[in-house]
C-alpha cells in the first residue's frame, strides 16, 4: 500500500461537468515514479480537462486527486503550493509576451521561490542551454518559431523543478517540421527520469516514449496498458476504431 | 524586410528603383513633389486670400489677432500657465494610481469583496456621471463653507481633489479595459507556474494591460490638461483666468490666441512622443506588428508625417 500512497499521482472516481455536460465520467488513474503515461482518444474525449484538473486550474465535482500521499483536491489545500509541484504546459506555448525569454523563465522561481535573481538567472540559463536556447535568452517570444517558444514553455515549467509534469497537446499548434524539436524535448526529460502525463496526438511519438497508453473515450478510461499492447491488439472496439482512424489519417 | 524583388536574392542589391515602385506612378518622383507644393500653394493661398477679403475681416483681426496686445499679454500668461502644470502634474500621479487601484478593486472575485467592489462601481458611476464643473463648485466653495477644523480651504488643494475624483473614474475604465484585454490564459500559465492571484495580476496581467491602453490614457491626460482651466471658476488664478483679466482689461481677445496656443503647443508633441514611445515598445515584443510608426521609432524619428 505504501507504493500507492507515495505514488507521484493517484485520481480516484474523478467527475468533472461543465454544465449540463459531463466531461469525465469517473476517472482512476495511478502514476508511478518516472513513470511516462499517454492520454490518447479523439478531441473532446477529457485528456485536457484530465490535466487542467490535475494542476487545480479546474475544480472538479466528485472524486480526489492525491499527489505523492497529499490529497489535492481537499477544502482549504494551499493551491499555489500544489502548482509549484506540478509543471503544466499548454498547446498554445501561453508564454509572457512583454518578457524576454530568460525573464520568463525566472519569474516564478524568483517570485514563488524566492531565488535571488543572479542564481534565478544562472539556473535558467543552464536549462536553456540544455535544450538548446541560450541564443535565445534575451529574445521575445514572438521573435521566436513555435517549435522554440514551445521549448521554451517547457523550461519555464522545469524551472520550477516540478515533481511531475503535464503536456497538454504540446505539438498541437506547431507546424510539421516544428514538432520534431519539441518531441525529442520530451524524450530527453523521459530520459531523465522525470514522471509526465502527456496528452497527444502523435501516436507514433507517445508508442516511442510512454510506459503506458491510456485511451480515454467520453470522459472514461476505456482501455489502458503497454504500448504494445494497445497499438497492436487493442481489446476495445472503440479503441481498434480510433486507431484505424489515426492509420487512416496517416498519423501513425 | 524581404529584402527586394523575388528574382534578387544573394549579395547583390537590386536598384532602387524597383524596390521603391511607389515614386515611379506618374512621372518621376521630383515631378510628384512639384504638383504637390504647387498644389498646395494654390489651394491654401486661395483659402488665406478669401478669409483676408471677407466682410468683417477686419474687425476679427484688430480683436483677435492684434500683435501689440498679444507681445503685452503674452509673458504674463504664459507665467500663469505655471500654476495649470502643477494642477494638472499632481493630479495626474494622484489619478494614475487612484484610477488602477479602483480598477483592480472592481475585478476582485469572490464573495467576500462584494462591498468592495460595489463601492468601487458607485465611485465610477458617480464621478463619471457629474459634470466636472459641478464637482470643483461643490468641493471648491461648499467644503471650504463648511469652515471644519483642519480641513484646508485652499482651492488650488480642491482643484486638484476634484479632478482626481473625476479623472480617476474615466481611467479606472481604461484600466479595466485593458486587464480584460489579456487573454485568462496568461493567468492561468501565471498560476499554473504556482503563482498567487496578486502576483499573476502585478507581474503578468497589468504589465500587458497598461502597455496596451497608453494611447487612451494619453487622450485622458490631454482632457485633464484641458480641464485644469476649470478650476480658475473658484478662485485660482492660473492660464485661462490670467487671459480672462487682460482681455477684460483691454477688450481684446488676443490673450485668448495666447492661451490657445500654449494649449496646442504642449498636447501636440505630447501625442507625438506617446505615440513613438508605444511604437517602439511594440517593435522591441513583437516581430509582425513593424508598421510605418514602427519603422520610424527605430530610426528614432518622433515625428512620423502625414
Amino acid at each position: 500500500m505504501t507504493t500507492t500512497v507515495r505514488a507521484p499521482l493517484l485520481i480516484q472516481g474523478l467527475h468533472k461537468s461543465f454544465g449540463p455536460l459531463e466531461v469525465l465520467r469517473g476517472i482512476d488513474l495511478e502514476v508511478a515514479e518516472h513513470e511516462v503515461v499517454c492520454l490518447i482518444g479523439a478531441s473532446g474525449s477529457g485528456k485536457s480537462t484530465l490535466l487542467r484538473c490535475i494542476n487545480l486550474i479546474e475544480s472538479i465535482d466528485a472524486g480526489r486527486i492525491v499527489v505523492e500521499g497529499e490529497e489535492i483536491t481537499a477544502d482549504g489545500v494551499d493551491v499555489d503550493r500544489i502548482r509549484r509541484r506540478i509543471g503544466i504546459v499548454f498547446q498554445a506555448f501561453n508564454l509572457f509576451p512583454h518578457m524576454s525569454v530568460l525573464e520568463n523563465v525566472t519569474l516564478a522561481p524568483r517570485r514563488v521561490l524566492r531565488t535571488g535573481r543572479e542564481k534565478a538567472e544562472e539556473q535558467a540559463t543552464a536549462l536553456l542551454d540544455q535544450f538548446g536556447l541560450a541564443d535565445k535568452r534575451l529574445d521575445y517570444p514572438d521573435r521566436l518559431s513555435g517549435g522554440q517558444q514551445q521549448r521554451v514553455a517547457i523550461v519555464r515549467a522545469l524551472a520550477m523543478k516540478p515533481d511531475l509534469l503535464l503536456l497538454d497537446e504540446v505539438t498541437s499548434a506547431l507546424d510539421p517540421e516544428l514538432i520534431a524539436e519539441v518531441l525529442n524535448v520530451i524524450r530527453k526529460l523521459a530520459a531523465e527520469g522525470m514522471t509526465m502525463v502527456i496528452a497527444t496526438h502523435e501516436m507514433g511519438f507517445a508508442r516511442d516514449i510512454a510506459n503506458r497508453i491510456v485511451f480515454l473515450d467520453e470522459g472514461q478510461i476505456l482501455e489502458e496498458g503497454p504500448p504494445d499492447r494497445i497499438f497492436r491488439e487493442p481489446r476495445e472496439a472503440r479503441t481498434r476504431e480510433f486507431l484505424q482512424r489515426i492509420i487512416e489519417a496517416g498519423r501513425l | 524586410m524581404s529584402g527586394g524583388t523575388p528574382g534578387h536574392s544573394g549579395s547583390v542589391p537590386p536598384p532602387r528603383a524597383t524596390r521603391r515602385p511607389g515614386l515611379r506612378v506618374g512621372g518621376s518622383g521630383r515631378r510628384a513633389l512639384t504638383i504637390a507644393v504647387v498644389s498646395t500653394v494654390v489651394v491654401f493661398g486661395v483659402l488665406a486670400w478669401l478669409v483676408v477679403n471677407a466682410p468683417g475681416w477686419e474687425q476679427v483681426r484688430r480683436s483677435f489677432l492684434d500683435g501689440e496686445n498679444f507681445v503685452r499679454s503674452a509673458p504674463g500668461i504664459i507665467a500663469r500657465f505655471g500654476v495649470n502644470v502643477r494642477l494638472f502634474l499632481i493630479a495626474e500621479v494622484l489619478i494614475l494610481v487612484l484610477g488602477l487601484v479602483l480598477a483592480v478593486l472592481r475585478g476582485l472575485s469572490g464573495p467576500v469583496f462584494y462591498p468592495i467592489r460595489l463601492l468601487a462601481t458607485v465611485w465610477v458611476d458617480l464621478f463619471r456621471a457629474l459634470p466636472g464643473v459641478l464637482v470643483i463648485y461643490v468641493l471648491g466653495f461648499g467644503i471650504p463653507g463648511l469652515r471644519l477644523p483642519g480641513v484646508p480651504n485652499d482651492p488650488f488643494f480642491w482643484g486638484v481633489v476634484a479632478l482626481t475624483l473625476v479623472y480617476s473614474s474615466y481611467v479606472s475604465e481604461v484600466y479595466r479595459a485593458g486587464i480584460d484585454s489579456v487573454h485568462p490564459s496568461q493567468a492561468a500559465a501565471a498560476r499554473s507556474l504556482g503563482m498567487s492571484q496578486a502576483q499573476a495580476l502585478r507581474f503578468v496581467v497589468l504589465p500587458q494591460a497598461v502597455r496596451r491602453v497608453i494611447p487612451p490614457l494619453l487622450n485622458d491626460f490631454i482632457g485633464l490638461q484641458k480641464d485644469t482651466v476649470l478650476v480658475s471658476f473658484i478662485g485660482v488664478v492660473e492660464i485661462f483666468r490670467q487671459s480672462q483679466i487682460r482681455q477684460s482689461a483691454s477688450f481684446n481677445f488676443t490673450p485668448y490666441l495666447v492661451t490657445a496656443l500654449v494649449f496646442l503647443v504642449v498636447t501636440i508633441p505630447m501625442a507625438r512622443i506617446t505615440d513613438w514611445l508605444v511604437a517602439r515598445e511594440r517593435d522591441r515584443t513583437y516581430a509582425t506588428a513593424i508598421g510605418a510608426a514602427g519603422a520610424n521609432a527605430r530610426r528614432g524619428r518622433l515625428w512620423s508625417g502625414f
